[in-house]
């Protein structure tokens, strides 16, 4: 039988996979899927939440509207990727420090 | 305000509204507005005729007008109160002020004409009109000494008039500091008799004096003192230095100020004092007055300019007048006042008319001659002839020959003296005899003066062609003082009988000097005084002084004849070679030395006194002043340092700390989102660790 405890397991190490690729990578389209990673942990405990617990639907609406927010964040984040692209010709966030003073 | 208050008040105020229109808009009224002042004194000298006429109708030597005083001044101890006195004096010196104002202002529209300063010439006038008729109409000593310093100022303003030229304004300064003298006697006297009375009207100091609150020793040094001021306004030795130097100012400021109103104060005040005065105060008085008249006369023979002769013979009359009132003949001195004020006006009027010409006639020629010198003139009596004969009748005037006014008051003043010092104090014989011996040198000083300047040639043909009499405005006041150096119009007799002046003037009651003289050693004894010129001794003297005083001044007019009259060349050459050679007349052109003597003492002294005071000032006074700035640094020294280290560095101290905190923290702050995640991964960590560790 498959416990809530696995699925919240599962979903930690998901988390800790982004939370690494995020401060670890280079490169802007990594960090992102990294983001992904984050954004899917955080639904896979609020599915198991809502699955193991007498809450209704609440936890899966809520996942829903995640994935809806995180198909317009990476559409907007992948929109500035391009840009910098364009612009600097890499995408590797270390160089990227015109701004600082 | 009852009118006749207001009328009197407009006497003396209508010169000063129109000195103030001369102030601010003078210079751009119509003709420099030179008629607003002689509106003004023309309608001071109505009202001035409209009380004369009053006090000359009730005919009574006690005529006074009752009028309210006001207190000016409430000090608890004693109340100050200020009012108009108007009684026969103030009467008759409000007419003899008018009437030479009035005309000098009229003559100076002539003599002034074409100056740049046209106008404020005008104002100045006015202003010495204004403090000349409240001087004459105040009735306490207070306002009386106020009024003597605006005349003083206003003097002081008129010698000074042309100061472009040094001497002028050495003249003005002198005059004013040598007039200070006397007047700081003046004030001391004045603050003795408030100090005895407590009052400084006239009324209460006489009953103050009488009734013994001020008397002995006290009342002589009052009056001597008050005497003070005298003797510096009326040019009296040894304080007569300054009057001579004041021919600097324009001649009309000469022939009104310094021959007929403003020297004529001081005798103005003693009139007004003599109630007050001792015996010893009158004997010391009356010899002030003595020497300054031989001295005056002594002077006058042996000067060359002009006006200096006039000023040498103002200084002697007015040492004439002094010495009548010293020797009790207190109506005499008076008199002499105010016929003097005329034909001594005229003749400084009458010099300058000379001045006049001859000054344009160098000027044609382009000839830079002295145009006040005697010797640089000659033979204007047929040009000038107007001129000339109201000259010569002031000087028939002055030098006291009958039918003329002159010979009236002088020989009154003589035969008080002689009544004094011939008969009933022989002891003062030197009195009569210093009057007889200056009489007769007036006679011959005046004399001498004609002679050279309207006979004889002049040293430059030309002066003679370019000379002309002066215009109208000039030659009109010249005939009116000329006519009133006549006798006529002061008594009927011409040999001295007593006119309508000696019934409204009389000598003060004599119950007052009882009270000071009676312990007086050297007093003449209160009954010689109170006989005033009416008393026994002048009468029994009244015929001998008469011959005598016809007798020097005849040989002194006849001698002057001999001497000068067509021997004019001669003379002066003559004289030219005394000036040289030294001697006596040398020492009289050099005034017997006085300013040398002056010099070399008192200003000397004063050069000295200036020089300690300096030392003092550079190095007791500075030196106060300097230590006070070192300490002063000395302190804002050590309240740098602690502002530096103590103030500074606990601010520096802050901001240390701030810098610090900021470096180690700065470290943090690197700009790398990366960084940035990973710390709050951690914090949220710890913040987790720490909740399980307190769970």
């Amino acid at each position: 039988m498959i416990a809530l405890e696995h699925y919240l397991v599962v979903a930690a190490i998901l988390f800790c996979l982004g939370i690494l690729a995020v401060a670890t990578r280079r490169n802007a389209i990594s960090i992102l899927m990294g983001v992904e990673l984050i954004l899917n942990a955080a639904n896979l405990n609020l599915v198991a939440f809502a699955r193991f617990t007498d809450s209704g639907f609440g936890g899966q609406v809520f996942a829903v509207f995640v994935i809806v927010l995180a198909a317009a964040e990476a559409a907007v984040a992948l929109a500035i990727v391009l840009n910098i692209y364009r612009n600097y010709q890499m995408v590797n966030i270390d160089r990227l420090d015109s701004l600082s003073g | 305000m009852p009118l006749d208050l207001l009328l009197i008040l407009l006497i003396p105020v209508l010169p000063l509204m129109a000195f103030a229109i001369q102030a601010f808009w003078g210079r751009r009224l119509p003709r420099g507005g030179d008629w607003v002042p002689l509106a003004a004194i023309s309608i001071s000298f109505l009202l001035s005729l409209r009380y004369f006429i009053l006090a000359f109708s009730a005919y009574d030597p006690a005529w006074r007008l009752e009028l309210d005083s006001w207190v000016w001044l409430d000090l608890s101890v004693a109340k100050i109160a200020v009012g108009v006195l108007l009684d026969n004096i103030t009467a008759v010196m409000l007419m003899v002020v008018t009437v030479v104002s009035g005309l000098v202002h009229l003559y100076s529209v002539g003599y002034m004409h074409g100056d740049p300063r046209y106008s404020r010439f005008f104002g100045f006038l006015a202003i010495f009109s204004f403090s000349m008729l409240g001087l004459v109409l105040v009735d306490n000593f207070l306002l009386l000494y106020v009024f003597w310093e605006l005349v003083g100022l206003s003097s002081y303003l008129l010698i000074g008039f042309w100061y472009e030229r040094p001497s002028a304004a050495a003249a003005c300064k002198k005059a004013f500091l040598v007039n200070r003298v006397g007047d700081l006697g003046f004030f001391v006297g004045i603050m003795i008799v408030f100090w005895k009375v407590g009052a400084f009207d006239y009324a209460s100091v006489y009953d103050g004096v009488a009734s013994g609150r001020l008397g002995g020793g006290l009342l002589t040094a009052a009056g001597l003192c008050l005497f003070c001021g005298a003797v510096g306004k009326s040019a009296q030795f040894p304080l007569h230095v300054w009057l001579p130097d004041a021919m600097e100012g324009p001649t009309p400021v000469s022939a009104l100020i310094h021959a007929a109103t403003m020297v004529a104060a001081g005798v103005y005040m003693v009139t007004r004092m003599f109630p007050i005065l001792t015996p010893d105060a009158l004997v010391v008085i009356a010899y002030i007055g003595a020497i300054t008249a031989i001295l005056g006369a002594t002077i006058a023979v042996a000067q060359y300019d002009i006006k200096r002769v006039l000023a040498y013979s103002t200084i002697s009359q007015l040492g004439y007048m002094i010495m009548g009132l010293g020797v009790g003949a207190y109506v005499a001195g008076f008199f002499h006042l105010m016929t003097h004020a005329a034909f001594k006006a005229c003749l400084f009027l009458g010099s300058g008319s000379v001045i006049h010409a001859v000054e344009h006639a160098f000027h044609k020629t382009k000839n830079d001659l002295d145009p006040q010198d005697m010797r640089n003139m000659g033979g204007l009596r047929a040009k000038m002839p107007l001129t000339f004969w109201t000259f010569l009748i002031a000087t028939v005037a002055l030098a006291g020959v009958p039918l003329t006014s002159g010979f009236l008051s002088k020989d009154a003043i003589l035969a008080g003296a002689l009544g004094f010092g011939g008969f009933s104090r022989p002891v003062h014989f030197l009195l009569p005899l210093i009057g007889f011996a200056a009489a007769g040198l007036t006679a011959f000083y005046m004399f001498r003066l004609i002679f050279l300047t309207f006979y004889g040639e002049p040293r430059e043909k030309s002066l003679v062609e370019n000379a002309h009499e002066s215009p109208g405005v000039m030659t009109v006041p010249l005939v009116v003082l000329a006519a009133l150096s006549f006798w006529i119009f002061y008594a009927w007799n011409p040999l001295g009988g007593e006119g309508w002046f000696h019934h409204l003037v009389r000598a003060p009651d004599v119950g007052l000097q009882a009270a000071g003289g009676a312990t007086s050693p050297v007093g003449a004894g209160a009954e010689v005084y109170a006989a005033g010129s009416g008393g026994d001794a002048s009468h029994a003297a009244h015929y001998p002084a008469m011959v005598l005083s016809l007798l020097v001044a005849g040989a002194g007019i006849y001698t002057a004849y001999r001497k000068y009259y067509n021997r004019r060349d001669e003379m002066i050459a003559l004289e030219a070679s005394s000036l040289q050679s030294g001697g006596l007349f040398r020492t009289l052109n050099r005034k017997w030395y006085f300013d040398e003597l002056y010099d070399a003492s008192f200003v000397r002294a004063v050069m000295v006194g200036r020089t300690v005071l300096d030392w003092f000032d550079a190095r007791v006074v500075d030196g106060l002043v300097n230590l006070s700035a070192t300490l002063t640094r000395g302190i804002s020294f050590i309240d740098r340092l602690f502002d530096e280290w103590v103030v500074d560095g606990l601010v520096n101290a802050v901001a240390g700390v701030i810098r610090w905190a900021g470096g180690g923290l700065r470290r943090i702050q690197t700009g790398r989102l990366q960084t940035y995640v990973v710390l709050v991964m951690g914090g949220i960590l710890a913040l987790m660790v720490i909740r399980l560790m307190v769970a």
